[in-house]
């Protein structure tokens, strides 16, 4: 019944508009409402405006004054007034004295005026969703992005290049008492979306000395994680997570507050802050939403002391389960897919594929392994010194050389920085190439990766979000000499140190994680369950 | 907390003592200023608001009613005096001060002058979860004359030689000339770790330490240690590779002589307190980073203790601990000129270069060069002043031509007097030995 329909679509209306007022994302139930409200809103607007025309007929013809006061009570837009006062003014019409004609014409216009307000009021929520033609103007100052209600905001880190987006991170970090790091250097164009800061130029450089404002092993972590310390997308959540377990450790809630929702907001500063020290990687990310849920899970009758042994016991859960384990479940699965006189390639230091291939080795599976290797980071190197330190026989090359060896490659086995949910990986620099010739020669390529790194992003190229690093890492010093010394004075010369690449999932052929070994378009599949589980 | 800073006032200045014997070092006056104001000026800046400082009485008692202390002073000063008669070395007032040390602390000396960035120091402290952190500076040649010092050549101070890795921020080796009486011989074992080493000799210890607590706690056990600077921090350095370092099994190692063991106990204990969480070794093992390449050990070789050197290469450090870079000092912070408070200059007089301090008496026709006047001096019509030092009260007569001279505390120099390259001091200072 198109009645009930609209009363019930009112309040879920209110609702909606509220949620998306908030800006909040609308999960599954609401865009179903949505539409269904969609609908129903379409059904109404063709009654209204019948009915609106008999009304405006009617109006003419009747006393105007009842039917101002009817309208003038409906005017709280809980519920369509339009219908009840459509319905009205037949009753009244007819006893009202038709005395006062000049005054009536006045009194006419105001009740049509009123009666199109109130059709524009029960329509609106339909209209936002509604891309038909609109009868009456809507504000005129709806911006465009509000018509559609699922488009998701772009992140800050992306829009470096959009002055009112920076003033906002500015004001947001003022408030949180957080300095602001300046980037560094000239931007080559495509990259001026992101960020490019100096190594030379820390952020601890402004604050004040004994740190009050941000935990100490927050500011240790951040300087760790901007000198490139800790380095690695499984080092540095695991380092993130012990800072957590330090920070609730010395955490005491304030009087008057709940822990569960002041520990959250103390939290979030110091995320700000490693972010600016350096942007945060997908497991981090996971990592901090998992303990905010924990965080916010918290009955408010726990007593402080349980709450926070609750918690790290939480922090070391997931480490343990996540990391720690997941490791082992993944090189027993990546060890049958290692056959004696295997030769594998891999790329930089991933410390989940240095895992698995020391594990084959204890488990005395006979294979050689060629490390490949790239400027300016220069990893392979590390992942070089730990496979000879057990054991395993090993070639260095540079990328650059990387055809000339792929000929006696079996396969290639690839850490994960992230896995994005259209399957593509996303990965050191210099992956997707490695991906691209393997492919090229019909090598096998697997890629090991957690579950906790599973994003929900979706990304098909490496511009649209990545992060730029150091630019003076590149220059070398040979012989005393730095060729590229003065690279800021020449004025069409840019430096470029990207951090990560994007690999599409044809050349992907597996990706052996935690749950098994899954083709890399079931990545979403994962994704769905993971979300069903929490 | 992160850190606690500790201010190092109750030192003598055994080697000014024509300047201190009248005045504690601490509040010597530089540029018009007592001299522990700098550091406690530099702390201020970069944002601590409490520290702790150790003095005598005497130092407390003029820092109360310094004006410039009193006023310019913002943060909370803890005063902890120490008894004047006892010798007690840097560490052993650590040790006094054990009780009130809670976390790490960042040890300062009073006659410190630097426009250093410490959070290049304290960076290192963090990041690398180093036990030491220290500053060390590039030593300036003095140039200006001293006064009552014969004849050009200096006497030899005792060098430092300080042994850095390639990177220049490790602390490989420590030691002072002093103690190298047979040479200066390497141990195998750093060699292998550290191919590279670099051997400074220039360098001047701006006496800024970062310690960890846990140093703190052990010269509490280890009551042999009395300096910081002579016997702890080479200590320290000698420790990042010592054999324990390395191994592990630490019970097993009690079964020594019983001077051994208790040594051995000591150096377990630095070792143990050193040794990271679990947590954090895990993350440093899936960390792909190194700190040096070429061998097969892990980032740091393994080692727990760790000891970093800042070396400014830019910037104003100075130690004020010499008559020399007294002088020097006062010349850097008056750029031209700085003349005091409170006092009387007449016409006709010239001063260039010189710093006068508060409530001097100036008569007409006086031309001051190059000098350092301290408070309460009176200088007569017609004096001529070069290159010389005035401690406080000191009276110069009429007529005076003084150069490359210091005039002690309260001392007389007649008119018509000319005097050149002389320490005019009292008596009972001469007694002083």
């Amino acid at each position: 019944m198109a009645d009930s329909g609209v009363t019930d679509g009112a309040e879920k209306k209110e609702d909606i508009t509220r949620v998306k007022n908030e800006g909040k994302e609308l999960s599954k139930e609401e865009k179903q409402r949505l539409r269904k409200e969609k609908k129903s809103q379409k059904k109404n607007k063709e009654k209204k405006d019948e009915q609106d025309a008999l009304a405006s007929e009617r109006e003419k013809n009747c006393a105007p004054s009842t039917l101002s006061q009817p309208a003038a009570h409906k005017e709280p837009a809980a519920s369509p007034p339009v219908q009840a006062a459509v319905s009205e003014p037949p009753a009244p019409a007819a006893g009202a004295p038709p005395a006062d004609k000049p005054a009536k014409s006045k009194a006419e216009l105001k009740a049509e005026r009123r009666a199109r307000q109130e059709a524009e009021r029960a329509s609106k929520p339909g209209k936002k969703g509604d891309p038909g033609p609109q009868s009456t103007a809507g504000k005129p100052k709806a911006p465009p992005s509000e018509l559609q209600p699922v488009v998701k905001r772009l992140p800050e880190h992306v829009q470096v290049d959009n002055p009112e987006v920076l003033k906002k991170l500015a004001k947001k970090l003022e408030r949180q008492q957080i300095p602001l790091r300046s980037d560094y250097g000239y931007k080559v164009s495509l990259f001026s979306h992101l960020h490019q800061y100096s190594r030379k130029a820390p952020l601890t450089q402004q604050l004040s000395i004994p740190s009050t404002v941000i935990h100490p092993v927050i500011v240790r972590l951040g300087l760790q994680y901007s000198q490139g310390i800790v380095a690695g997308s499984n080092a540095r959540s695991v380092a993130l997570l012990h800072a957590f377990k330090q920070v609730i450790r010395d955490y005491v809630t304030p009087p008057n507050e709940e822990l569960s929702r002041d520990m959250v907001n103390k939290l979030k500063p110091y995320i700000s802050f490693l972010n600016q020290c350096r942007p945060l990687s997908a497991s981090m990310g996971n990592a901090i939403k998992y303990i905010k849920k924990e965080i916010s899970n918290i009955p408010s009758q726990c007593k402080e002391e349980e709450a926070k042994t609750k918690l790290q016991d939480c922090i070391d859960r997931y480490i343990r389960e996540k990391i720690v384990l997941a490791a082992s479940a993944i090189s027993k699965y990546a060890i049958e897919k290692i056959s004696d006189g295997d030769v594998i390639l891999v790329y930089g230091c991933s410390s989940l594929v240095n895992h698995i291939l020391c594990e084959a080795s204890e488990k005395h599976r006979k294979f050689r392994v060629i490390v490949v290797d790239s400027r300016p980071r220069l990893e392979g190197r590390e992942a070089l010194r730990r496979l000879v330190k057990h054991g395993i026989s090993c070639t260095y090359v540079l990328i650059s050389a990387l055809s000339y060896v792929l000929p006696e490659v079996s396969k290639v086995f690839l850490g994960a920085h992230a896995l994005l949910a259209n399957g593509y990986v996303m990965s050191r620099v210099g992956t997707s190439q490695i991906a691209l010739v393997a492919k090229a020669f019909n090598v096998p390529v697997l890629v090991c990766c957690e579950t906790y790194k599973f994003c929900e992003r979706v990304q098909t190229d490496s511009f649209v979000s990545n992060e730029l690093d150091d630019p003076d890492d590149l220059m070398v010093t040979r012989k005393g000499k730095t060729q590229l010394e003065g690279w800021q004075q020449v004025s069409q010369l840019g430096l470029l140190n990207l951090v990560y690449d994007v690999t599409p999932p044809d050349f992907v052929d597996l990706v052996i994680t935690d749950l098994g070994m899954i083709p890399c378009t079931s990545v979403p599949v994962v994704l769905r369950v993971k979300n069903v589980d929490q | 907390m992160e850190l606690q800073a500790v201010l190092m006032a109750a030192g003598g200045g055994s080697r000014m003592m024509d300047l201190t014997y009248n005045t504690p070092k601490p509040m010597l006056p530089v540029g018009n200023k007592p001299l522990m104001w700098y550091p406690l000026n530099l702390l201020e800046r970069v944002g601590f608001e409490e520290v702790i400082v150790i003095t005598t009485k005497e130092v407390q008692k003029m820092m109360s009613t310094d004006p410039k202390m009193k006023l310019e002073v913002k943060m909370k000063l803890d005063v902890v005096c120490i008894p004047e008669d006892t010798d007690m070395g840097t560490a052993d007032a650590l040790r006094h001060i054990q009780q009130k040390i809670k976390t790490d602390i960042l040890v300062m000396s009073c006659d410190l002058i630097t426009d250093a960035a410490l959070h290049e120091v304290v960076d290192l402290f963090r990041a690398h979860n180093a036990t030491l952190a220290m500053m060390m500076s590039k030593a300036h040649e003095f140039t200006e004359t001293v006064p009552g010092q014969k004849g050009k050549k200096k006497t030899a101070e005792q060098r430092d030689f300080v042994g850095v890795d390639e990177s220049g921020k490790r602390l490989l080796f420590m030691a002072n000339e002093a103690d190298l009486e047979e040479g200066l011989s390497i141990r195998k074992s750093i060699m292998r770790k550290h191919p590279r080493m670099h051997i400074k000799t220039g360098l001047v210890d701006a006496h800024l330490y970062c310690l960890k607590k846990s140093v703190v706690d052990f010269l509490a056990e280890n009551k042999s240690i009395s300096s910081i600077r002579g016997e702890l921090v080479p200590y320290l350095v000698r420790k990042q590779f010592s054999k324990a370092a390395n191994s592990q099994t630490t019970k097993d190692e009690a079964d020594e002589q019983s001077q051994k063991q208790k040594d051995g106990n000591v150096n377990l204990d630095l070792h143990i307190l050193s040794r990271d969480e679990p947590l954090l070794q895990l993350a440093q093992a899936y960390s792909c980073w190194n700190d040096h390449r070429g061998d097969m050990s892990d980032a740091y070789h393994g080692g727990t203790l760790r000891c970093y050197v800042h070396i400014m290469e830019q910037g104003l450090c100075y130690r004020v601990n010499t008559l020399a870079a007294y002088i020097e000092a006062n010349r850097l912070i008056g750029s031209d000129s700085i003349i005091g408070a409170g006092g009387q200059i007449a016409e006709k007089t010239s001063i260039k270069r010189s710093t006068i301090g508060n409530s001097v008496t100036v008569k007409e026709k006086v031309k001051v060069t190059n000098s350092i006047v301290m408070h309460g001096v009176t200088i007569e019509e017609g004096c001529n002043i070069q290159g010389s030092v005035i401690c406080s009260n000191a009276v110069v007569g009429r007529g005076a031509d003084l150069k490359y001279c210091l005039v002690g505390n309260g001392q007389r120099i007649e008119p018509e007097a000319e005097r050149t390259n002389e320490v005019i001091v009292g008596s009972d200072q001469l007694m002083e030995i």
